[in-house]
Protein backbone atom coordinates (compact mmCIF):
# COMPACT_ATOMS: atom_id res chain seq x y z
CA UNK A 1 0.00 0.00 0.00
CA UNK A 2 0.67 3.64 -0.40
CA UNK A 3 2.75 5.33 2.28
CA UNK A 4 0.31 8.39 1.58
CA UNK A 5 -3.08 6.15 1.50
CA UNK A 6 -2.32 4.83 4.59
CA UNK A 7 -3.74 7.37 7.16
CA UNK A 8 -6.60 7.85 4.50
CA UNK A 9 -7.49 4.11 4.73
CA UNK A 10 -6.95 4.14 8.96
CA UNK A 11 -9.61 7.38 9.28
CA UNK A 12 -12.05 5.58 7.02
CA UNK A 13 -11.56 2.20 8.70
CA UNK A 14 -11.97 3.99 12.06
CA UNK A 15 -14.86 6.56 11.17
CA UNK A 16 -17.29 3.56 9.54
CA UNK A 17 -15.46 0.69 10.92
CA UNK A 18 -15.06 -0.70 6.85
CA UNK A 19 -12.83 -3.52 6.07
CA UNK A 20 -10.24 -3.60 3.46
CA UNK A 21 -9.03 -5.77 0.70
CA UNK A 22 -5.46 -5.40 -0.99
CA UNK A 23 -4.70 -6.88 -4.68
CA UNK A 24 -2.21 -5.61 -7.13
CA UNK A 25 -1.46 -2.72 -5.08
CA UNK A 26 -5.11 -1.26 -5.01
CA UNK A 27 -6.47 -0.79 -2.03
CA UNK A 28 -10.60 -1.83 -1.92
CA UNK A 29 -12.76 -0.67 0.99
CA UNK A 30 -16.12 -2.14 1.90
CA UNK A 31 -18.44 0.40 3.14
CA UNK A 32 -22.36 0.01 4.02
CA UNK A 33 -24.69 1.79 2.27
CA UNK A 34 -25.93 3.81 4.70
CA UNK A 35 -22.01 4.99 4.80
CA UNK A 36 -21.29 5.98 1.37
CA UNK A 37 -22.58 9.19 1.04
CA UNK A 38 -20.47 10.48 4.28
CA UNK A 39 -17.78 8.60 3.47
CA UNK A 40 -17.04 10.04 0.04
CA UNK A 41 -18.18 13.77 1.35
CA UNK A 42 -15.00 13.12 3.83
CA UNK A 43 -12.95 11.50 1.24
CA UNK A 44 -13.73 14.72 -1.02
CA UNK A 45 -13.11 17.20 1.70
CA UNK A 46 -10.40 16.16 3.96
CA UNK A 47 -8.45 13.74 1.83
CA UNK A 48 -8.49 15.70 -1.36
CA UNK A 49 -10.44 12.84 -3.83
CA UNK A 50 -11.13 15.44 -6.34
CA UNK A 51 -12.63 13.23 -8.85
CA UNK A 52 -14.70 10.29 -8.73
CA UNK A 53 -13.19 8.26 -11.97
CA UNK A 54 -15.77 5.45 -11.91
CA UNK A 55 -19.09 4.01 -10.73
CA UNK A 56 -20.84 0.85 -11.55
CA UNK A 57 -21.71 -2.55 -10.11
CA UNK A 58 -20.71 -6.09 -10.29
CA UNK A 59 -23.31 -9.16 -9.82
CA UNK A 60 -22.37 -11.86 -7.84
CA UNK A 61 -25.88 -14.07 -8.87
CA UNK A 62 -26.36 -16.64 -7.61
CA UNK A 63 -24.98 -15.35 -4.91
CA UNK A 64 -28.18 -13.22 -2.98
CA UNK A 65 -26.52 -11.73 -0.10
CA UNK A 66 -25.10 -9.45 -1.08
CA UNK A 67 -25.81 -9.80 -4.42
CA UNK A 68 -24.24 -6.75 -5.88
CA UNK A 69 -20.94 -4.95 -5.42
CA UNK A 70 -21.60 -1.05 -6.07
CA UNK A 71 -17.95 0.23 -6.82
CA UNK A 72 -16.52 4.00 -6.17
CA UNK A 73 -13.37 4.20 -7.82
CA UNK A 74 -11.74 7.63 -6.43
CA UNK A 75 -8.60 9.37 -7.79
CA UNK A 76 -6.66 12.19 -5.84
CA UNK A 77 -5.47 14.65 -8.01
CA UNK A 78 -3.33 16.40 -5.10
CA UNK A 79 -1.86 13.11 -4.29
CA UNK A 80 -1.48 11.08 -7.11
CA UNK A 81 -3.97 7.85 -5.50
CA UNK A 82 -6.32 6.10 -6.24
CA UNK A 83 -9.40 4.23 -3.91
CA UNK A 84 -11.77 1.82 -4.37
CA UNK A 85 -14.58 1.78 -2.48
CA UNK A 86 -17.46 -1.49 -2.45
CA UNK A 87 -20.84 -1.63 -1.32
CA UNK A 88 -22.47 -4.60 -0.85
CA UNK A 89 -26.19 -4.51 -2.30
CA UNK A 90 -29.00 -7.15 -1.05
CA UNK A 91 -30.68 -9.13 -4.18
CA UNK A 92 -34.04 -8.17 -3.53
CA UNK A 93 -35.02 -4.46 -4.17
CA UNK A 94 -31.27 -3.37 -3.92
CA UNK A 95 -30.92 0.57 -3.14
CA UNK A 96 -28.24 2.80 -2.54
CA UNK A 97 -28.47 6.52 -1.85
CA UNK A 98 -27.66 9.15 -4.68
CA UNK A 99 -23.82 10.32 -4.38
CA UNK A 100 -24.52 13.24 -6.80
CA UNK A 101 -24.54 15.86 -4.13
CA UNK A 102 -20.93 14.89 -3.72
CA UNK A 103 -20.09 14.40 -7.41
CA UNK A 104 -21.72 15.79 -10.33
CA UNK A 105 -20.69 13.16 -12.53
CA UNK A 106 -22.82 10.35 -10.19
CA UNK A 107 -25.46 11.88 -11.85
CA UNK A 108 -25.43 10.08 -15.45
CA UNK A 109 -23.41 7.44 -13.71
CA UNK A 110 -26.02 6.56 -11.00
CA UNK A 111 -28.81 6.23 -14.09
CA UNK A 112 -26.45 3.67 -15.79
CA UNK A 113 -26.57 2.15 -13.07
CA UNK A 114 -30.49 1.73 -12.72
CA UNK A 115 -30.54 1.42 -16.18
CA UNK A 116 -28.31 -1.58 -16.03
CA UNK A 117 -28.31 -3.80 -12.70
CA UNK A 118 -31.87 -1.87 -11.50
CA UNK A 119 -30.22 -0.92 -8.62
CA UNK A 120 -32.76 1.96 -6.83
CA UNK A 121 -30.82 5.32 -6.84
CA UNK A 122 -32.47 6.90 -3.87
CA UNK A 123 -32.96 10.36 -4.23
CA UNK A 124 -31.65 10.95 -7.45
CA UNK A 125 -32.65 14.30 -9.62
CA UNK A 126 -33.72 12.15 -12.65
CA UNK A 127 -34.30 8.82 -12.38
CA UNK A 128 -34.61 7.94 -15.90
CA UNK A 129 -32.84 5.26 -17.80
CA UNK A 130 -30.17 6.28 -20.01
CA UNK A 131 -29.12 3.44 -22.37
CA UNK A 132 -31.62 1.27 -22.85
CA UNK A 133 -35.32 2.74 -24.91
CA UNK A 134 -37.65 3.48 -21.57
CA UNK A 135 -40.07 0.90 -22.32
CA UNK A 136 -37.43 -1.78 -21.50
CA UNK A 137 -38.29 -4.62 -19.36
CA UNK A 138 -35.84 -5.76 -17.43
CA UNK A 139 -31.71 -4.99 -16.63
CA UNK A 140 -29.52 -5.83 -18.89
CA UNK A 141 -26.35 -6.68 -17.30
CA UNK A 142 -27.78 -8.57 -14.75
CA UNK A 143 -26.12 -12.18 -14.50
CA UNK A 144 -29.28 -13.55 -14.80
CA UNK A 145 -30.62 -11.61 -18.07
CA UNK A 146 -29.53 -13.50 -21.05
CA UNK A 147 -27.49 -12.10 -24.15
CA UNK A 148 -30.23 -13.19 -26.23
CA UNK A 149 -30.39 -11.91 -30.05
CA UNK A 150 -32.78 -9.97 -32.65
CA UNK A 151 -35.39 -12.47 -34.74
CA UNK A 152 -34.43 -11.82 -38.33
CA UNK A 153 -37.85 -11.28 -40.12
CA UNK A 154 -38.37 -12.70 -43.98
CA UNK A 155 -41.54 -13.07 -45.53
CA UNK A 156 -42.41 -16.56 -44.76
CA UNK A 157 -42.35 -15.75 -40.69
CA UNK A 158 -43.42 -12.05 -40.77
CA UNK A 159 -46.68 -12.82 -39.16
CA UNK A 160 -45.59 -15.28 -36.78
CA UNK A 161 -42.71 -12.39 -35.86
CA UNK A 162 -45.79 -10.08 -35.78
CA UNK A 163 -47.47 -11.80 -32.77
CA UNK A 164 -44.83 -11.75 -30.35
CA UNK A 165 -43.37 -8.22 -31.71
CA UNK A 166 -45.86 -5.49 -31.09
CA UNK A 167 -43.60 -2.98 -31.67
CA UNK A 168 -42.25 -3.92 -35.04
CA UNK A 169 -45.41 -3.46 -36.79
CA UNK A 170 -45.40 -0.33 -39.19
CA UNK B 1 -43.03 -5.18 -24.42
CA UNK B 2 -45.75 -2.21 -24.04
CA UNK B 3 -46.92 -0.28 -26.54
CA UNK B 4 -44.58 3.16 -27.71
CA UNK B 5 -45.91 6.14 -25.62
CA UNK B 6 -46.32 9.45 -26.95
CA UNK B 7 -43.33 11.83 -25.56
CA UNK B 8 -44.87 14.18 -23.45
CA UNK B 9 -43.40 17.33 -21.71
CA UNK B 10 -44.41 15.89 -18.78
CA UNK B 11 -41.48 13.30 -19.02
CA UNK B 12 -39.06 16.54 -18.98
CA UNK B 13 -40.55 18.47 -16.44
CA UNK B 14 -38.04 18.55 -14.07
CA UNK B 15 -35.08 19.14 -16.13
CA UNK B 16 -36.93 22.21 -18.02
CA UNK B 17 -37.55 25.84 -16.60
CA UNK B 18 -40.51 26.68 -15.71
CA UNK B 19 -41.53 28.83 -18.87
CA UNK B 20 -41.38 26.36 -21.41
CA UNK B 21 -44.23 24.58 -19.37
CA UNK B 22 -46.06 27.52 -20.14
CA UNK B 23 -44.99 27.77 -23.69
CA UNK B 24 -42.70 31.25 -23.77
CA UNK B 25 -39.34 29.22 -24.46
CA UNK B 26 -39.19 26.73 -27.23
CA UNK B 27 -38.32 23.22 -26.84
CA UNK B 28 -36.25 22.03 -30.23
CA UNK B 29 -35.27 19.03 -30.84
CA UNK B 30 -31.52 18.53 -32.52
CA UNK B 31 -30.35 14.99 -33.62
CA UNK B 32 -30.13 12.44 -33.70
CA UNK B 33 -29.92 12.59 -37.36
CA UNK B 34 -27.91 15.70 -37.24
CA UNK B 35 -24.29 16.23 -39.10
CA UNK B 36 -23.07 17.88 -36.35
CA UNK B 37 -23.74 15.89 -33.36
CA UNK B 38 -20.94 14.01 -34.37
CA UNK B 39 -22.93 10.73 -34.21
CA UNK B 40 -26.44 9.45 -33.07
CA UNK B 41 -26.51 11.70 -30.45
CA UNK B 42 -29.90 13.79 -29.69
CA UNK B 43 -30.10 17.16 -27.62
CA UNK B 44 -33.61 18.21 -26.67
CA UNK B 45 -33.03 21.79 -26.00
CA UNK B 46 -34.77 24.62 -24.47
CA UNK B 47 -34.68 27.73 -26.12
CA UNK B 48 -35.21 31.71 -25.40
CA UNK B 49 -35.13 32.94 -28.79
CA UNK B 50 -31.88 31.54 -29.93
CA UNK B 51 -30.10 31.39 -26.61
CA UNK B 52 -29.90 27.69 -25.10
CA UNK B 53 -31.63 28.06 -21.98
CA UNK B 54 -31.53 24.25 -20.87
CA UNK B 55 -29.76 21.13 -22.93
CA UNK B 56 -31.15 17.84 -22.43
CA UNK B 57 -28.68 15.71 -24.10
CA UNK B 58 -29.98 11.60 -25.16
CA UNK B 59 -27.90 8.98 -25.34
CA UNK B 60 -28.22 5.22 -25.67
CA UNK B 61 -29.08 4.89 -29.58
CA UNK B 62 -25.49 3.43 -30.40
CA UNK B 63 -25.65 1.09 -27.20
CA UNK B 64 -24.35 -2.37 -28.19
CA UNK B 65 -23.87 -3.98 -25.22
CA UNK B 66 -20.46 -4.44 -24.96
CA UNK B 67 -19.58 -4.96 -21.74
CA UNK B 68 -22.57 -7.96 -21.32
CA UNK B 69 -21.32 -9.95 -24.76
CA UNK B 70 -17.65 -9.50 -23.22
CA UNK B 71 -19.07 -11.67 -20.28
CA UNK B 72 -19.60 -14.36 -22.33
CA UNK B 73 -16.08 -14.64 -24.52
CA UNK B 74 -13.18 -15.49 -23.23
CA UNK B 75 -10.26 -13.03 -22.12
CA UNK B 76 -8.10 -13.10 -25.67
CA UNK B 77 -11.92 -13.30 -27.62
CA UNK B 78 -13.17 -10.28 -25.86
CA UNK B 79 -10.62 -8.19 -26.99
CA UNK B 80 -11.93 -7.87 -30.75
CA UNK B 81 -15.19 -5.81 -28.52
CA UNK B 82 -13.08 -2.92 -27.20
CA UNK B 83 -12.17 -1.78 -31.32
CA UNK B 84 -15.91 -0.60 -31.42
CA UNK B 85 -16.09 1.31 -28.31
CA UNK B 86 -14.42 4.01 -29.63
CA UNK B 87 -13.80 3.57 -33.11
CA UNK B 88 -11.35 6.57 -32.94
CA UNK B 89 -9.04 5.12 -30.48
CA UNK B 90 -9.02 1.56 -31.76
CA UNK B 91 -4.89 0.92 -30.51
CA UNK B 92 -5.66 3.09 -27.18
CA UNK B 93 -8.99 0.52 -26.52
CA UNK B 94 -6.93 -2.45 -26.83
CA UNK B 95 -4.03 -1.11 -24.71
CA UNK B 96 -6.45 -0.32 -22.02
CA UNK B 97 -7.90 -3.54 -22.27
CA UNK B 98 -4.34 -5.67 -22.35
CA UNK B 99 -3.15 -3.45 -19.84
CA UNK B 100 -5.80 -4.74 -17.11
CA UNK B 101 -5.66 -7.96 -18.27
CA UNK B 102 -1.91 -8.36 -17.41
CA UNK B 103 -2.44 -6.20 -14.17
CA UNK B 104 -4.90 -8.84 -13.08
CA UNK B 105 -2.96 -11.85 -14.21
CA UNK B 106 0.10 -10.49 -13.60
CA UNK B 107 1.76 -10.61 -16.93
CA UNK B 108 4.87 -9.04 -18.19
CA UNK B 109 5.22 -7.74 -21.64
CA UNK B 110 8.56 -7.26 -23.14
CA UNK B 111 10.90 -3.52 -24.08
CA UNK B 112 10.10 -4.02 -27.81
CA UNK B 113 6.57 -4.08 -27.51
CA UNK B 114 5.95 -1.59 -25.12
CA UNK B 115 7.51 0.64 -27.23
CA UNK B 116 5.59 -0.54 -29.95
CA UNK B 117 2.33 0.73 -28.10
CA UNK B 118 3.66 3.69 -27.49
CA UNK B 119 4.04 4.26 -31.04
CA UNK B 120 1.11 2.82 -32.95
CA UNK B 121 -0.83 4.83 -29.58
CA UNK B 122 0.62 8.35 -30.17
CA UNK B 123 -0.02 7.56 -33.77
CA UNK B 124 -3.81 6.98 -33.23
CA UNK B 125 -3.69 9.61 -30.75
CA UNK B 126 -2.83 11.89 -33.67
CA UNK B 127 -4.82 10.38 -35.97
CA UNK B 128 -7.64 10.69 -33.53
CA UNK B 129 -7.35 14.52 -33.13
CA UNK B 130 -6.94 14.84 -36.51
CA UNK B 131 -10.84 13.47 -37.09
CA UNK B 132 -11.54 16.05 -34.05
CA UNK B 133 -10.11 19.37 -36.14
CA UNK B 134 -11.08 18.04 -39.35
CA UNK B 135 -14.54 17.84 -38.15
CA UNK B 136 -14.80 20.53 -35.45
CA UNK B 137 -13.14 23.04 -38.80
CA UNK B 138 -16.21 21.18 -40.88
CA UNK B 139 -19.21 22.91 -38.18
CA UNK B 140 -17.59 26.13 -37.99
CA UNK B 141 -17.59 26.05 -41.96
CA UNK B 142 -14.00 25.44 -42.67
CA UNK B 143 -14.95 22.66 -45.18
CA UNK B 144 -10.99 22.40 -46.38
CA UNK B 145 -9.65 21.45 -42.93
CA UNK B 146 -11.66 18.46 -43.04
CA UNK B 147 -10.18 17.43 -46.44
CA UNK B 148 -5.97 18.33 -45.12
CA UNK B 149 -6.54 16.18 -41.62
CA UNK B 150 -8.08 13.09 -43.51
CA UNK B 151 -5.43 13.26 -46.07
CA UNK B 152 -3.07 12.71 -43.10
CA UNK B 153 -5.13 10.63 -41.09
CA UNK B 154 -5.03 8.49 -44.11
CA UNK B 155 -1.20 8.13 -43.71
CA UNK B 156 -1.34 6.85 -40.44
CA UNK B 157 -4.20 4.22 -41.46
CA UNK B 158 -2.19 3.01 -43.96
CA UNK B 159 0.48 2.59 -41.28
CA UNK B 160 -1.84 0.06 -39.32
CA UNK B 161 -2.80 -1.56 -42.78
CA UNK B 162 0.65 -2.32 -42.26
CA UNK B 163 1.13 -3.44 -39.30
CA UNK B 164 -2.25 -5.08 -38.81
CA UNK B 165 -4.32 -5.38 -42.04
CA UNK B 166 -6.96 -3.60 -40.69
CA UNK B 167 -7.19 0.18 -40.94
CA UNK B 168 -9.39 0.57 -37.94
CA UNK B 169 -10.34 -2.18 -36.18
CA UNK B 170 -6.72 -3.19 -35.30
CA UNK B 171 -6.68 -5.62 -32.72
CA UNK B 172 -3.25 -5.63 -32.88
CA UNK B 173 -1.83 -5.42 -29.25
CA UNK B 174 -2.69 -8.43 -27.11
CA UNK B 175 -2.34 -9.23 -23.45
CA UNK B 176 1.53 -9.97 -23.24
CA UNK B 177 2.79 -7.96 -25.87
CA UNK B 178 1.23 -7.58 -29.82
CA UNK B 179 -0.06 -9.79 -32.10
CA UNK B 180 3.21 -10.13 -34.43
CA UNK B 181 6.34 -8.12 -34.76
CA UNK B 182 5.95 -5.22 -37.50
CA UNK B 183 7.10 -5.80 -40.96
CA UNK B 184 10.29 -4.18 -42.23
CA UNK B 185 8.54 -1.20 -44.14
CA UNK B 186 7.52 -0.10 -40.81
CA UNK B 187 9.69 2.65 -39.85
CA UNK B 188 10.00 3.89 -43.18
CA UNK B 189 6.60 4.56 -43.33
CA UNK B 190 6.47 6.35 -39.73
CA UNK B 191 9.41 8.40 -40.60
CA UNK B 192 8.22 9.44 -43.53
CA UNK B 193 5.09 11.05 -41.66
CA UNK B 194 7.37 12.27 -38.82
CA UNK B 195 9.34 14.38 -42.07
CA UNK B 196 6.45 16.05 -43.46
CA UNK B 197 3.93 16.49 -40.51
CA UNK B 198 5.40 19.23 -38.64
CA UNK B 199 4.65 21.31 -41.95
CA UNK B 200 1.03 20.15 -41.86
CA UNK B 201 0.58 21.05 -38.72
CA UNK B 202 1.70 24.67 -39.63
CA UNK B 203 -0.94 25.11 -42.11
CA UNK B 204 -3.69 23.86 -39.98
CA UNK B 205 -2.46 26.58 -38.00
CA UNK B 206 -1.96 28.69 -40.24
CA UNK B 207 -5.74 28.17 -41.39
CA UNK B 208 -7.31 28.35 -38.57
CA UNK B 209 -5.61 29.71 -34.75
CA UNK B 210 -5.10 32.99 -35.82
CA UNK B 211 -8.28 33.08 -38.12
CA UNK B 212 -10.42 35.82 -37.07
CA UNK B 213 -13.52 34.47 -38.20
CA UNK B 214 -12.35 31.18 -36.64
CA UNK B 215 -11.39 33.16 -33.15
CA UNK B 216 -14.86 35.41 -32.76
CA UNK B 217 -16.49 31.55 -33.11
CA UNK B 218 -14.16 29.98 -30.53
CA UNK B 219 -12.67 32.51 -27.75
CA UNK B 220 -14.78 32.89 -24.51
CA UNK B 221 -17.17 30.27 -26.22
CA UNK B 222 -18.71 27.58 -23.55
CA UNK B 223 -16.47 28.45 -20.72
CA UNK B 224 -16.02 25.17 -17.91
CA UNK B 225 -14.34 26.27 -14.84
CA UNK B 226 -12.00 23.54 -13.08
CA UNK B 227 -14.58 23.26 -9.85
CA UNK B 228 -17.20 22.14 -12.72
CA UNK B 229 -14.76 20.09 -14.23
CA UNK B 230 -13.94 18.10 -11.87
CA UNK B 231 -17.01 17.64 -10.53
CA UNK B 232 -18.32 16.03 -13.50
CA UNK B 233 -15.38 13.65 -13.92
CA UNK B 234 -14.23 15.62 -17.09
CA UNK B 235 -10.85 14.41 -18.10
CA UNK B 236 -7.96 14.78 -20.70
CA UNK B 237 -7.77 17.66 -23.23
CA UNK B 238 -10.88 19.67 -21.69
CA UNK B 239 -9.53 19.27 -18.03
CA UNK B 240 -6.65 20.11 -19.31
CA UNK B 241 -7.52 23.24 -21.09
CA UNK B 242 -9.08 23.90 -17.28
CA UNK B 243 -5.76 24.90 -16.03
CA UNK B 244 -5.29 20.99 -14.62
CA UNK B 245 -2.48 19.78 -14.78
CA UNK B 246 -3.64 15.89 -15.12
CA UNK B 247 -1.96 13.06 -17.81
CA UNK B 248 -2.18 10.13 -16.82
CA UNK B 249 0.89 9.65 -19.57
CA UNK B 250 3.16 11.85 -17.25
CA UNK B 251 1.48 10.79 -13.72
CA UNK B 252 1.49 7.22 -13.50
CA UNK B 253 3.81 6.11 -16.53
CA UNK B 254 2.51 3.06 -18.66
CA UNK B 255 4.50 1.57 -21.12
CA UNK B 256 7.53 3.27 -20.60
CA UNK B 257 5.90 6.53 -20.91
CA UNK B 258 8.56 8.01 -18.35
CA UNK B 259 11.92 7.35 -20.72
CA UNK B 260 10.28 9.89 -23.26
CA UNK B 261 10.64 13.38 -22.79
CA UNK B 262 7.63 15.33 -23.58
CA UNK B 263 5.59 18.10 -22.30
CA UNK B 264 1.80 18.15 -21.44
CA UNK B 265 0.20 21.05 -22.60
CA UNK B 266 -2.14 23.41 -19.91
CA UNK B 267 -3.90 26.39 -20.65
CA UNK B 268 -6.27 28.21 -17.63
CA UNK B 269 -8.84 30.06 -20.23
CA UNK B 270 -11.13 26.54 -20.39
CA UNK B 271 -12.87 27.65 -23.19
CA UNK B 272 -13.63 26.08 -27.05
CA UNK B 273 -10.51 28.30 -28.21
CA UNK B 274 -8.10 26.84 -25.29
CA UNK B 275 -9.53 23.23 -25.70
CA UNK B 276 -8.74 23.51 -29.52
CA UNK B 277 -4.80 24.97 -28.29
CA UNK B 278 -4.43 22.07 -26.28
CA UNK B 279 -5.38 19.39 -28.82
CA UNK B 280 -3.11 21.18 -31.67
CA UNK B 281 -0.34 21.59 -29.50
CA UNK B 282 -0.87 17.98 -28.33
CA UNK B 283 -0.28 16.45 -32.23
CA UNK B 284 2.99 18.11 -31.87
CA UNK B 285 3.95 16.38 -28.43
CA UNK B 286 2.39 13.00 -29.58
CA UNK B 287 4.63 12.91 -32.32
CA UNK B 288 7.68 13.75 -30.50
CA UNK B 289 7.41 10.90 -28.64
CA UNK B 290 6.63 9.04 -31.53
CA UNK B 291 10.21 9.92 -32.90
CA UNK B 292 11.78 9.36 -29.52
CA UNK B 293 10.49 6.32 -29.49
CA UNK B 294 11.37 4.70 -32.88
CA UNK B 295 14.62 6.01 -32.54
CA UNK B 296 15.05 3.76 -29.57
CA UNK B 297 12.78 0.81 -30.44
CA UNK B 298 14.62 -2.30 -29.06
CA UNK B 299 15.36 -5.46 -30.53
CA UNK B 300 13.76 -8.66 -29.03
CA UNK B 301 10.69 -10.11 -28.76
CA UNK B 302 7.46 -8.52 -29.42
CA UNK B 303 5.25 -11.03 -26.77
CA UNK B 304 5.66 -12.63 -23.60
CA UNK B 305 7.01 -15.99 -23.35
CA UNK B 306 4.78 -16.90 -20.64
CA UNK B 307 2.71 -20.33 -22.50
CA UNK B 308 0.29 -20.28 -19.42
CA UNK B 309 -1.12 -16.57 -21.42
CA UNK B 310 0.58 -16.30 -24.43
CA UNK B 311 0.00 -18.76 -27.76
CA UNK B 312 3.37 -19.95 -29.02
CA UNK B 313 5.18 -18.74 -31.99
CA UNK B 314 3.41 -20.75 -35.28
CA UNK B 315 7.47 -22.67 -36.11
CA UNK B 316 7.37 -23.82 -32.49
CA UNK B 317 4.15 -25.90 -32.68
CA UNK B 318 5.37 -28.42 -35.84
CA UNK B 319 8.01 -29.29 -33.35
CA UNK B 320 6.86 -28.74 -30.03
CA UNK B 321 4.18 -31.33 -28.10
CA UNK B 322 4.08 -29.10 -25.37
CA UNK B 323 3.56 -25.90 -27.58
CA UNK B 324 0.82 -27.55 -29.46
CA UNK B 325 -0.92 -28.22 -26.18
CA UNK B 326 -0.57 -24.85 -25.15
CA UNK B 327 -2.15 -23.52 -28.62
CA UNK B 328 -4.96 -25.78 -27.95
CA UNK B 329 -5.79 -25.15 -24.86
CA UNK B 330 -5.49 -21.23 -24.97
CA UNK B 331 -7.46 -21.32 -27.85
CA UNK B 332 -10.41 -23.56 -26.87
CA UNK B 333 -10.38 -22.90 -23.43
CA UNK B 334 -8.53 -19.97 -22.40
CA UNK B 335 -6.55 -18.63 -19.67
CA UNK B 336 -8.10 -18.08 -16.42
CA UNK B 337 -7.48 -15.11 -14.08
CA UNK B 338 -8.21 -15.05 -10.18
CA UNK B 339 -11.54 -13.70 -8.68
CA UNK B 340 -10.61 -10.42 -7.98
CA UNK B 341 -11.14 -6.78 -9.35
CA UNK B 342 -8.79 -4.42 -10.67
CA UNK B 343 -9.27 -1.18 -12.34
CA UNK B 344 -6.11 0.27 -14.77
CA UNK B 345 -6.89 3.04 -16.64
CA UNK B 346 -4.51 4.51 -19.31
CA UNK B 347 -4.80 8.05 -21.15
CA UNK B 348 -6.62 8.03 -24.02
CA UNK B 349 -7.27 10.74 -26.80
CA UNK B 350 -10.28 12.09 -24.75
CA UNK B 351 -8.87 11.25 -21.50
CA UNK B 352 -9.04 8.71 -18.60
CA UNK B 353 -9.96 5.12 -20.33
CA UNK B 354 -10.21 3.01 -17.48
CA UNK B 355 -10.95 -0.59 -17.32
CA UNK B 356 -12.77 -2.21 -14.26
CA UNK B 357 -11.71 -5.66 -14.66
CA UNK B 358 -13.62 -8.58 -12.47
CA UNK B 359 -12.78 -11.94 -12.73
CA UNK B 360 -14.62 -15.14 -11.62
CA UNK B 361 -11.52 -17.72 -11.39
CA UNK B 362 -12.52 -19.18 -14.66
CA UNK B 363 -11.56 -18.15 -18.04
CA UNK B 364 -14.34 -15.53 -18.87
CA UNK B 365 -14.40 -12.30 -17.27
CA UNK B 366 -17.27 -11.37 -14.68
CA UNK B 367 -17.51 -7.82 -14.94
CA UNK B 368 -15.94 -5.92 -17.51
CA UNK B 369 -16.68 -2.20 -17.01
CA UNK B 370 -14.86 0.67 -19.58
CA UNK B 371 -15.05 3.89 -17.95
CA UNK B 372 -15.13 5.85 -21.38
CA UNK B 373 -13.85 9.65 -20.95
CA UNK B 374 -16.98 10.79 -23.71
CA UNK B 375 -19.05 9.49 -21.57
CA UNK B 376 -18.08 12.23 -18.50
CA UNK B 377 -17.37 14.81 -20.90
CA UNK B 378 -20.79 14.64 -22.47
CA UNK B 379 -22.41 14.91 -19.38
CA UNK B 380 -21.07 18.63 -18.74
CA UNK B 381 -22.50 19.56 -21.98
CA UNK B 382 -25.66 21.31 -20.51
CA UNK B 383 -23.56 23.22 -17.80
CA UNK B 384 -21.43 24.11 -20.53
CA UNK B 385 -24.19 25.57 -23.26
CA UNK B 386 -26.12 27.69 -20.56
CA UNK B 387 -26.98 30.77 -22.03
CA UNK B 388 -24.91 30.62 -25.28
CA UNK B 389 -26.51 30.86 -29.08
CA UNK B 390 -27.45 27.65 -30.64
CA UNK B 391 -24.52 28.31 -33.17
CA UNK B 392 -22.17 28.05 -30.40
CA UNK B 393 -23.48 25.04 -28.93
CA UNK B 394 -22.51 23.69 -32.25
CA UNK B 395 -18.63 25.20 -31.63
CA UNK B 396 -19.20 23.74 -27.61
CA UNK B 397 -20.66 20.36 -28.92
CA UNK B 398 -17.30 19.89 -31.33
CA UNK B 399 -14.86 20.92 -28.98
CA UNK B 400 -15.73 18.12 -25.92
CA UNK B 401 -14.76 15.90 -29.14
CA UNK B 402 -17.04 12.71 -28.31
CA UNK B 403 -17.46 9.65 -29.71
CA UNK B 404 -21.16 8.20 -29.91
CA UNK B 405 -19.48 3.95 -29.57
CA UNK B 406 -17.49 5.54 -26.50
CA UNK B 407 -20.50 6.47 -24.62
CA UNK B 408 -22.99 4.09 -25.71
CA UNK B 409 -20.59 1.30 -25.56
Amino acid sequence: MDKKLEPIVKAVQGKFSAKFEEFRNEVHMFVNPDQIVDALTMLRDEHQFELLSALTAVDYYPQTSPRFYVIYQLTSLAQNLSLQLKVPVNGDKPKVPTVTRVYSVANWRERELFDMFGIEVEGHPDPRRILMPDDTEGHPLRRDFPLGYEEPQFTFNFDEIDLRKPYAKE
Amino acid sequence: MSQIEEVTIDQYKHLVSERALTGETMLLNMGPQHPSTHGVLRLLLELDGEIVVNCIPDIGFLHTGIEKNMEAKTYQKAEVMTDRLDYMNTMGNNLAYCMAVEKLVDLDVPARAQALRVILVELQRIASHLVWLGTSGLDLAAMSMFLYCFREREQILDIFELVSGQRMMTTYIRPGGVWRDVPVEFEAAVRDFIKIFPKRIDEYETLLTKNPLFIDRMVDIGYLSKETALSYGVTGPMLRASGVDWDLRKIRPYCGYEQYDFNVPVLTEGDTYARYLVRIQELRESLKIVEQALNKLPLGPVRSDNRKFVPPPRSEIGTSMEALIHHFKLWTEGFSAPDASIYSAIESPRGELGVLFVGDGGPKPRRVHMRTPSFDNLSVISEMVKGYLVADLVAILASTDIVLGDIDR
